[in-house]
This record gives C-alpha cells, sequence and structure tokens, in this order.
C-alpha cells in the first residue's frame, strides 16, 4: 500500500480546496483515523492561500442559498443556507477539526503518471506522489497576473467585490474587457480611476459597455480616465507615502510613473479545462460548457483519476460537497454505498410496479431508448432526477390504486417539509399537453405508447412507441406546441425541463444529432410533405443543411440568385426590400416561419434581403430536396401555394406604405419579434398617471415590475420596459437552481427557488428584470396616518432607499399576474385605457393603424 | 385597437346615460297637479335619490382605481361610465328640483355638483388633448433624455463661449447659468419664463425664451474680427437657437403635464364640498319640512 517518506506518495491527493475537495478531503481524513494511521494517507492542495477561494471573492456579507432544496447534505463539513462569513468560519472550524492535511499556497502544475503512482509538479518545483487523484478545481479558474514586479502588493488585486467600498482613490484598472471596463465605470463614481488599455482602442467589451467606456472618457466631467497603448511596467509599494504604490507605465511616449491606492487588474482568467486535458482527461467536444465523461464513481477516462464538483458538472455548493464525501468513501474501498441521491429516484420511479429498484428502473431506461445509450452514468443519473417520471394506468383499480399511493406519499413528503417529488400517475387517453401550449419540457417514451394529434388535420395522428421523443419542437425553437400528446396504452415517460435538456445537447454531440435529425424530419412533414413517413424522410434529412446565424448576419440578398428556401428553426429574420435606396422593412419571420420559397418555386432571384434579427438557426432546404418531397404522390403543393401568395401580398402592402414598414421596423427594433406577450402604451392617451405601475406594484409585493417612462417611442407607440415573455427566454438560459419557469399558458415567472444569482438580470437585453429585497410590508391606513410618513398607493421603498437588509436581493419581473382570471393588473387599472397587452397576431393591428 | 375612453365597448356608458336622462325627462313630465314640477313630488324625490346615488357612486371611482387587485370590472371602464353618468347628473338633478334656484343650501349643493362636474369636463378635455401633445413635444424622447440634451448644450455652449470676445462670453454663460425652469405652481402651468442673463458690467437683463442671448449673438456675428471667430459665432449662435428650442419644449412638456396632474387638486376636493352640501341639502330637506 502507500508508503509516506522522503517522495511522498499518498493514497490520495485532491486538488482545490473548494466545498467539494475540503468534503472529500474531510472525508478522507476520517478514514485515515479509522484505519489507525498514524500519518495521513490524503493531502489537499489548494493553489490559494485560503480556503474556498470562489467562496472568499464572494463580496462581504452576501448570503449564499443552499440549493438544491429537495437534495440533503452528507458531508462531514456543515454547511447550510447563510453569510458568506458563517459559511467559511464553519468550514475552517470543521477542516481543522477534522483534521485535515491541507497544503495552501501550494499550486499543482501538472500531474503526469498512471493509476496508483501519479506525479504532480507543484509551482514551487516541489513534487508529490499519490495513489489516485480527485480534482476539485472549479471552472472559476485564475486569475491572470500582471507578469510585472509588485504583482503580488497588497494593493494591487485581481478582483473587485464592491466598487462602493472605495471612495476618493485613484484607482489603476489594468485591462480592456468587460470585467476591467464595468469596474472602471463603477468605482469612477466616487474614485479617479485611469483604465489602462494595452490597445489603441476598446474592441472587446459587450456593446452597451463600449459606449458607456468612451463617453465617460471623453467627457470630462467624469473622473475617468484612459491610458491606450500602454503597459504596466513595474509596480511600487512604500506604505510610508500617500498614495502608498507607484505605477511605472510603458506609453507610446515613453515611461510615465503614476502614484495611486489601488491597482486592479482585470485580464481574465485561465480556464481550468487546458490544466486537466494536460492530464490526458478527454471532454466529449469543444463547448465551454462541455463536462468530461465520467463513470458512476466520478472517475474520467483516466484510470486513478476521479472529477467532482463543478468541473463535472454540478455547479451548486451542496451536490459539490455530496461528491466529495462519496468520491473519497469511493476511493477507500467502499462499493456499496449509494449515492444521497439514491432515495430520490426511489420516490421517482415509486408508481412503477415493474421497476422494482432505482438502479434497475435506470437501467431499463437506458436500455430502451437509444438516445439515452449515448449518455454515461452520471450524466444519465442526473437527467433523471432532474426531470418527471409518468406512467398512464388504465382506468379502474389499478389506477386508482397507484394514485391513492402515490398521494399518500406525497403527504408524507409535506409533513416532511419536502417538496413533493413521486411518479405521476396518468390515466391512458389523458392529454399530456394541447396546441398552442408554451411547453418547455422534452418528452421521452421509456415505455409504451403516445399518440400525437394535430387539431385541423394538417398532419395525420400518430402513434409513438418506446425509444422515441417528442416535444422537440418547443424545445428547438421555443414556438408553442403545434400537436396534441395522448398517454397511450402502458406509458412511462421520462419528462426533461428544457434547460437540462440544453445543457445535455450541449455536452453530448449523439443526444445534439438524434434531436437534430427528428426536428427536420417532422419540419419537413409539417411544411411539405405531411403523409410521408419518417423512414421516406429520413433520407433527406442528410441533405438538408444547418445554418446558424448571429444576428445582423444577412442570409440572402435582393437581386441575387437563389436555389434554396430556409425554415426558421429559432430566432428571427428580418426581410427589406429596397424603395428608392433606403431599405424598408417589410416582414419579420418567427420560428416555424419559410423564407426564399419563390427561389424554389419558381424565380430564382431573391426580391429581399434576408437578415437574422437575432441569434437564429435555419434549414436549408436546396430546390432538388424540395422538387423531390413536393412530387411524392399525395403531396398537396396548394397550400403551400396559397401561404407564398399571402406572405407576397403581406409584403407589397407594407413595401408601399413606409410609414407602416417603419412602425414594423420600430416594433422589432423594440425586440417584438421575439416576444409573445408585450405591454404597449398608446401616447396619445396616456395621462401619466402611472396607475400602472402603482397596480403592479400593489399587486406584487410592493415593487413594480415594470417602468412605464422608459422604453422607447415610436408615432406614439410606446413599448415601455417590461417583460416581453420572449419565445425563447433570454433569462431562461443559465438560471442556476431552474428558478425560471414558463407557464403552459406562455407568461414568463420567477418562482421561489430563485438564489439571486443576477444571471437573468444581465441575459436580459430588456432590462425587464430587477433585483430587490423583500420590501417591507405596507403600513396600513392607520398606522400610516400615525406615522405621518410613509408613500402614496403603490410602490413601497426597496433596496434602492438604502435600507440594510439582511436577506439577499433576488430577481423579479413581470408574471403577466399569471393566474389572475381578469388580467393583467396594469391594464386593467389603466383609466384611459393606453395600456394593453398583445402578442404577435395582433401587431398587424398597431401596423394598420391609421397614424399622424 | 386603443378605442380610449369615450369609445369604451361601443359607446356603452353614453347609451346607459342617454336612456336614464331620457327616462328622468319622461318622469318629469308626469308630474301634473296645480304646482308646478318641484322636489317633493314622488317623481321628485325619485330623481332626486336617483341623482344622490349617482353622485355617490361617481366618487368612488377614487377607491375604485385604488382597489388594485379588484376584479370589478376594469378602471377603464369605471372612467368611462364615471364621465358620462357625471354629465348625465346635471339634466338629472335640474328635474329634481324643476329649476327652483334660490339662495339657500339647497342651490349651493346644486352649485358644488355643477362645479364638480365642469372641472370634470375640463379634466376630460385636458386628458383628451394633452398627451398626444406631450407625445408629439417629445418627439419619442423622455423629458429626461431632453434634459440630458440640454445639459450637453449647455456643456459645448460654455466651452464655446469661451473661445469668444469676453462681453459674448459672459452674455451666454450668465444666460446658461441664470436660465430657469419650472418654479412655482403658476410658473409652471403658465410656462412662465423668468431667464436672466448678464448684458455687460455687473447688471441682470431679461432673457426670456433666450431672445436676447440669441440676438446679442446675431449682433455680433458681423462684427467678428477673424474668420475663426466668426466660425465660432456662427457655431455658437446655431448652439443657443438649438437651446431655445429644447427650453421651449421642456417648459411645454412640464406646462401639459402641470395641466394633467392640477384639475384633479379641484375636481377631488370639490367632490368632497359636493357630497357634503349634498348631506345638507338631503337633512335640511327633512329637518325643516
Amino acid at each position: 500500500m502507500s508508503t509516506q517518506g522522503p517522495d511522498l506518495k499518498y493514497r490520495l491527493a485532491i486538488i482545490g480546496a473548494g466545498p467539494a475537495g475540503l468534503s472529500a478531503a474531510a472525508r478522507a481524513a476520517l478514514l485515515d483515523r479509522k484505519s489507525g494511521r498514524s500519518t495521513p494517507g490524503h493531502v489537499l492542495l489548494e493553489g490559494f492561500s485560503q480556503h474556498a477561494k470562489t467562496i472568499q471573492y464572494y463580496q462581504r456579507g452576501k448570503h449564499v442559498m443552499a440549493e438544491p432544496g429537495f437534495l440533503d447534505l452528507r458531508s462531514d463539513l456543515r454547511f447550510d443556507a447563510g453569510s458568506r462569513e458563517r459559511i467559511l468560519q464553519n468550514w475552517q472550524e470543521d477542516y481543522r477539526h477534522a483534521g485535515i492535511n491541507l497544503r495552501l499556497n501550494a499550486e499543482v502544475k501538472s500531474v503526469s503518471g498512471r493509476c496508483g503512482d501519479f506525479v504532480m509538479q507543484l509551482a514551487d518545483a516541489q513534487t508529490l506522489r499519490a495513489e489516485k487523484v480527485v480534482l476539485a478545481v472549479g471552472t472559476a479558474g485564475n486569475p491572470v497576473k500582471l507578469g510585472v514586479p509588485g504583482e503580488e502588493c497588497s494593493a494591487v488585486q485581481y478582483q473587485l467585490d464592491d466598487p462602493k467600498a472605495y471612495a476618493n482613490e485613484t484607482i489603476i484598472v489594468v485591462g480592456a474587457g468587460d470585467a476591467a471596463v464595468e469596474n472602471a465605470l463603477a468605482l469612477s463614481e466616487q474614485n479617479d480611476v485611469i483604465i489602462v488599455n494595452q490597445k489603441g482602442e476598446f474592441s472587446r467589451p459587450k456593446e452597451a459597455n463600449l459606449t458607456a467606456v468612451v463617453a465617460a472618457i471623453a467627457d470630462p466631467t467624469t473622473r475617468l480616465d484612459c491610458f491606450y497603448n500602454t503597459r504596466v511596467r513595474e509596480i511600487a509599494e512604500n506604505p510610508r507615502q500617500s498614495p502608498p504604490l507607484s505605477v511605472l507605465f510603458d506609453t507610446p511616449e515613453g515611461r510615465k510613473s503614476v502614484a495611486c491606492h489601488r491597482v486592479i487588474a482585470r485580464l481574465g482568467s485561465t480556464p481550468a479545462r487546458g490544466f486537466v486535458e494536460s492530464m490526458g482527461i478527454t471532454f466529449p467536444n469543444s463547448r465551454k460548457d462541455a463536462v468530461p465523461e465520467l463513470n458512476e464513481q466520478y472517475e474520467s477516462n483516466v484510470a486513478g483519476i476521479y472529477i467532482v464538483g463543478s468541473l463535472a458538472g454540478y455547479p451548486l455548493i451542496k451536490q459539490a460537497m455530496n461528491q466529495g464525501y462519496d468520491v473519497a468513501e469511493f476511493i477507500y474501498g467502499n462499493t456499496t454505498l449509494k449515492p444521497v441521491d439514491h432515495q430520490l429516484l426511489e420516490w421517482q420511479f415509486s408508481g412503477i410496479t415493474f421497476f422494482p429498484t432505482p438502479d434497475q428502473a435506470l437501467g431499463r431506461c437506458k436500455a430502451r431508448v437509444p438516445m439515452f445509450r449515448e449518455l454515461n452514468a452520471l450524466g444519465f443519473r442526473e437527467l433523471v432526477i432532474e426531470s418527471a417520471i409518468s406512467v398512464a394506468y388504465p382506468r379502474g383499480p389499478e389506477y386508482a390504486d397507484e394514485k391513492r399511493k402515490i398521494d399518500a406519499l406525497i403527504d408524507r413528503q409535506m409533513q416532511e417539509g419536502r417538496k413533493p417529488r413521486a411518479t405521476r400517475i396518468v390515466h391512458e387517453g389523458e392529454v399530456l399537453y394541447e396546441p398552442g401550449e408554451f411547453g418547455t419540457s422534452f418528452f421521452t417514451i421509456v415505455n409504451g405508447s403516445v399518440k400525437l394529434e394535430s387539431n385541423d388535420g394538417s398532419t395525420p395522428s400518430r402513434e409513438l412507441s418506446a425509444g422515441n421523443f417528442f416535444g422537440e419542437m418547443s424545445l428547438l425553437s421555443g414556438r408553442p406546441r403545434t400537436e396534441r400528446a395522448v398517454a397511450g396504452a402502458g406509458c412511462v415517460l421520462v419528462e426533461t425541463p428544457r434547460r437540462t435538456m440544453v445543457k445535455l445537447m450541449n455536452s453530448n454531440e449523439e443526444v445534439r444529432r438524434s434531436i437534430d435529425e427528428m426536428f427536420m424530419i417532422r419540419e419537413l412533414q409539417r411544411c411539405f410533405a405531411p403523409s410521408a413517413t419518417v423512414p421516406e424522410l429520413q433520407r433527406f434529412t442528410a441533405r438538408v443543411g444547418v445554418r446558424e446565424c448571429k444576428a445582423g448576419d444577412i442570409v440572402f440578398t435582393e437581386g441575387e440568385a437563389g436555389e434554396s428556401l430556409f425554415i426558421v428553426r429559432s430566432g428571427g429574420i428580418t426581410l427589406t426590400r429596397k424603395v428608392d435606396s433606403r431599405a424598408l422593412m417589410v416582414a419579420e419571420v418567427g420560428a416555424g416561419g419559410l423564407i426564399g420559397e419563390l427561389a424554389v418555386m419558381g424565380d430564382p432571384i431573391r426580391h429581399e434581403t434576408a437578415r437574422a434579427s437575432r441569434a437564429c438557426e435555419l434549414l436549408e432546404v436546396k430546390r432538388r430536396e424540395f422538387l423531390e418531397l413536393v412530387r411524392r404522390p399525395g403531396a398537396p403543393l396548394d397550400p403551400l401555394r396559397q401561404g407564398v401568395s399571402r406572405r407576397f401580398t403581406d409584403m407589397a402592402k407594407m413595401q408601399i406604405r413606409p410609414q407602416a414598414a417603419s412602425m414594423l421596423g420600430f416594433l422589432m427594433g423594440a425586440g417584438l419579434g421575439e416576444a409573445t406577450d408585450v405591454l404597449v402604451i398608446d401616447e396619445s392617451l396616456c395621462v401619466g398617471c402611472d396607475n400602472c405601475e402603482k397596480a403592479c406594484a400593489e399587486t406584487h409585493g410592493g415593487v413594480s415590475r415594470l417602468d412605464r417612462k422608459a422604453g422607447s417611442t415610436f408615432a406614439h407607440v410606446h413599448i415601455p420596459v417590461a417583460c416581453r415573455h420572449c419565445e425563447q427566454p433570454h433569462c431562461m438560459k443559465d438560471c442556476p437552481p431552474n428558478a425560471i419557469r414558463r407557464s403552459p399558458s406562455g407568461e414568463v415567472y420567477i418562482d421561489d427557488s430563485c438564489i439571486g444569482c443576477r444571471a437573468c438580470e444581465k441575459n436580459c437585453p430588456y432590462d425587464a428584470i430587477q433585483m430587490v429585497h423583500q420590501p417591507p410590508t405596507k403600513p396600513s391606513l392607520l398606522t400610516w396616518l400615525q406615522a405621518i410618513v410613509g408613500r402614496a398607493g403603490g410602490e413601497v421603498s426597496n433596496s434602492a432607499s438604502g435600507e440594510v437588509q439582511a436577506d439577499r436581493a433576488k430577481a423579479i419581473k413581470c408574471d403577466a399576474c399569471i393566474g389572475v382570471k381578469h388580467g393583467p393588473a396594469c391594464v386593467k387599472a389603466c383609466p384611459t385605457g393606453a395600456a394593453i397587452r398583445i402578442g404577435p397576431e395582433r401587431y398587424i393591428e398597431l401596423i394598420e393603424a391609421p397614424r399622424e | 385597437m386603443f378605442p380610449g375612453v369615450l369609445r369604451f365597448a361601443q359607446w356603452r356608458y353614453l347609451w346607459a346615460s342617454g336612456v336614464l336622462t331620457l327616462f328622468a325627462a319622461g318622469l318629469y313630465t308626469t308630474q301634473g297637479g296645480t304646482h308646478p314640477p318641484r322636489g317633493d313630488t314622488w317623481q321628485g324625490y325619485t330623481l332626486g335619490t336617483v341623482a344622490a346615488l349617482m353622485m355617490l357612486w361617481l366618487a368612488l371611482l377614487g377607491i375604485r382605481k385604488r382597489r388594485y387587485a379588484s376584479a370589478l370590472g376594469s378602471v377603464q371602464g369605471w372612467t368611462s361610465a364615471h364621465i358620462y353618468l357625471g354629465v348625465a347628473v346635471i339634466p338629472i338633478a335640474t328635474l329634481h328640483c324643476g329649476a327652483h334656484f334660490h339662495w339657500n343650501v339647497h342651490t349651493l349643493a346644486y352649485s358644488l355638483m355643477c362645479a364638480v362636474v365642469i372641472s370634470g369636463l375640463f379634466g376630460l378635455l385636458v386628458y383628451l388633448s394633452y398627451p398626444r401633445q406631450l407625445s408629439v413635444n417629445r418627439e419619442g424622447g423622455s423629458r429626461s433624455a431632453l434634459f440630458a440634451e440640454l445639459l450637453d448644450l449647455d456643456r459645448r455652449g460654455r466651452d464655446l463661449a469661451q473661445r469668444c470676445d469676453p462681453g459674448t462670453a459672459i452674455a451666454v454663460k450668465s444666460g446658461i447659468e441664470r436660465t430657469t425652469i419650472g418654479g412655482g405652481v403658476l410658473a409652471q402651468l403658465l410656462a412662465i419664463d423668468r431667464s436672466e442673463y448678464n448684458p455687460g458690467g455687473d447688471t441682470s437683463s431679461t432673457n426670456s425664451d433666450q431672445q436676447a442671448v440669441i440676438d446679442l449673438v446675431a449682433a455680433r456675428l458681423p462684427r467678428a474680427g477673424r474668420s475663426a471667430e466668426a466660425a465660432d459665432l456662427q457655431n455658437l449662435l446655431l448652439l443657443v437657437c438649438r437651446r431655445q428650442a429644447v427650453l421651449r419644449r421642456i417648459r411645454r412638456d412640464i406646462q401639459m403635464q402641470g395641466w394633467l396632474r392640477i384639475w384633479l387638486y379641484g375636481h377631488v376636493p370639490l367632490t368632497f364640498a359636493a357630497l357634503v352640501g349634498l348631506i345638507v341639502h338631503i337633512l335640511t330637506t327633512f329637518l325643516y319640512w
């Protein structure tokens, strides 16, 4: 076994002292003691000077959440929701108590060797040997240092917690990316700031940051200045001077020295991926968020190297700590340990009598669905835990029995204060979803069958059997469901939320390919060949191209010859025509629509310019394939022709009325192209009473979710700052606890599980999300009169008033008054009828309305 | 798409109040006998009760407007009904009293009610005409955008003035510093401009609508010594003219927004006065019968 001598060989080396690493080391320390060792068989290596670097970097007093709530903690360290300080303090006490062999400032530069004898090279040229290695390094990476003398001075920092913490200092910000620009702008509110850019201009930051920083530098009244084409040469610290730092620059005019209080370098970070790959660990693809393949015991493709925590795809603290515990147990030889989520799976499969144990259930699901076979054990387990399992029984005693059993289980869980988790029991013939509903989940059939039928009979109904999946259209394009899904005999379904599915598609090429292919088949069927069968269409899929466009990309240009049409899979395309040398917007085509169809139906010359109005994906069908598809017997060309005629008439109408075209352009510019439900105010009726905002605040905990005055206006039509309930909500993209949801009727809302991470706030291009503290309760009229302070109806004070709040700011946004029978409060409260909420089907009324 | 408050639900409440008024007129004509029609016949009592209930209901809009979670119709519907029934209350109350007016509390109550309705009609006029004018005046921007533009013009104006002769520089800079916007209630509502500037020495002279400074810069232009100065003065002239245009917009915006708000400060207290008058009217009618 392991020996420890001059060559320092450990049984287990854990790299990274974050939540996962600490938890693994605490377990290993305990197991070491249990086995009666006098010296530690483990070592925890951390490159930073303290434990839990990411959390140390949180701003002071930050409230840390303990998500996901449904998962129990299994660790020798304490962890519960609380302040950053308390959590760090607890961990410090606990790891000392556990006797972890922790080495700080021990950055691992490389890992080589093989299972049983790994060699780790540290930054200080020391080497360590270990039989097994656990990587718990996280994904944040290490900040790039300045690389000049003085880079380690205490007043040189590589991150900024709270810009408001500094006042009346001279601060030098080094860098030209978003982080540098944001820091510099925020700091310049109460400090003199110099931003140092190595290049002659800013090109990396996002548009808004770019405009803001350039304007601020140009404006002599701001306290922000910029040194272009400049590099830091040296930093000298003299604590007796004020300011204490002296920074020497290489500028185009020669060397220059500036005295300052602080240097903040934001030069990006070196991603952990390079380090991981250097050990021979492979990632399934080159996507930024790809996760290395691991087995059930978190072991990577390199035997003896285990990966836990966010690097393994589990970004939440509790998950990481549980994995740390488990991995140490596995490595120390505990082969029977069940992961803490075992119980969760048991509940999920509790209503399916023919799957006796969760592990068997998982195995059967995996075996029956070709797509699932591509997943690694861990990934599949995670997928099922995040999904809902449904089972259909025929109406009768069996259904009633199972239903009763599940209801009892849910009651028990509720009594224990848990979120209910159990199999969903449906009866055969029950409708799973209706056409027009906004679906955010993806269904996989594990057993039995499901019937899909359209409302208008445009596509014949069909029966899908085990191994198939459905709901991919809403997943990929964000469109409402186009068909009705009905549970068939004995069906067992895995219903996976959109976010999990997107994550999976990003990390698994096979899954992406099979979903893509099925989407294509069903789109071809819908657009051109309703009666064609799947095998018939399968041969076309390889010949249909997928084109990804960034916002602003041109798909085709007016006047050029073309030989293909495009189906918009997601996003939107703006069609413009040149009229008197001006590009006039004639149509906006959203997901599910066709563009350029005339090129394959006769006239090869394009009569519009097609440009992506937002990021979009297109399916390209060439003339040859198109003709093959529509020349099949029984393929009706007439509906297709009618659609073309209608669209071209609409475009012609738009072209002859520049005013209407301008209105269309304005609406699309305001983001209505991707909206499903938007608040529109007729300024010629709005008296500015703000009753809409007051009503919103009054019905939503005291804070209005709309800002009437802000937003854009054209020809009396005002689009205020308020949620547009986008087709594919930007806010939903990176929500760690999956707190942003879409109801079947389309409203996008945030549930109680928000952890206040601000990702949605940053992702929303319409500024429709605010972060607020729980506002104080509004006083009753009597107390209000007694105090003679307070506010009139509507808004009550929130964090903006500067009150010290112990709780953490959470994200809020418009929920379109979901579930309120009489409709949204803002519209109901408008005394003059100036405020309405509309969906895309009514834009035409705005465009057609006669205006001055 | 936006029917407006008058056309709400295909003029539903116009029809309703029209029918109600006709019904009241019909009832009025049924009063026979030796006396001229008055409030003390059963028809008169009926009409009086209807008018009193209407007044109470009209006042309830203030409460409904603040019941944001209420499912009882939309505020727009209530407002539409409020307007038409509010107008109808005058003929109905007149029919109730048979147009008998004297110097007493009854006529006082009637006059107060009329004052409420007239103030309401004034408000309606403002509500119907000003939003559109406001929108046109702001040209799709917001008031804060206008102020941002003004601040930018101020800054550039000062820089440019600095390059001109001392007299022009002092006049333009003082003109910028002593520009007044808003002020008291009257100044806002009437868009009174008390801007001043320093035409030279230590004096102060009126610069209403920025005209004096514009004239001064324009007068200086033909006397420019150097071509660079002439160019600066031309730019300055353009700039002060733009300031004038922006300031006019801001004042107009403040003025119209002021009128949109101020009328309620008459309408609401008058409503309370009219309700008190109504109570006094009813009490005295029954006490001193």
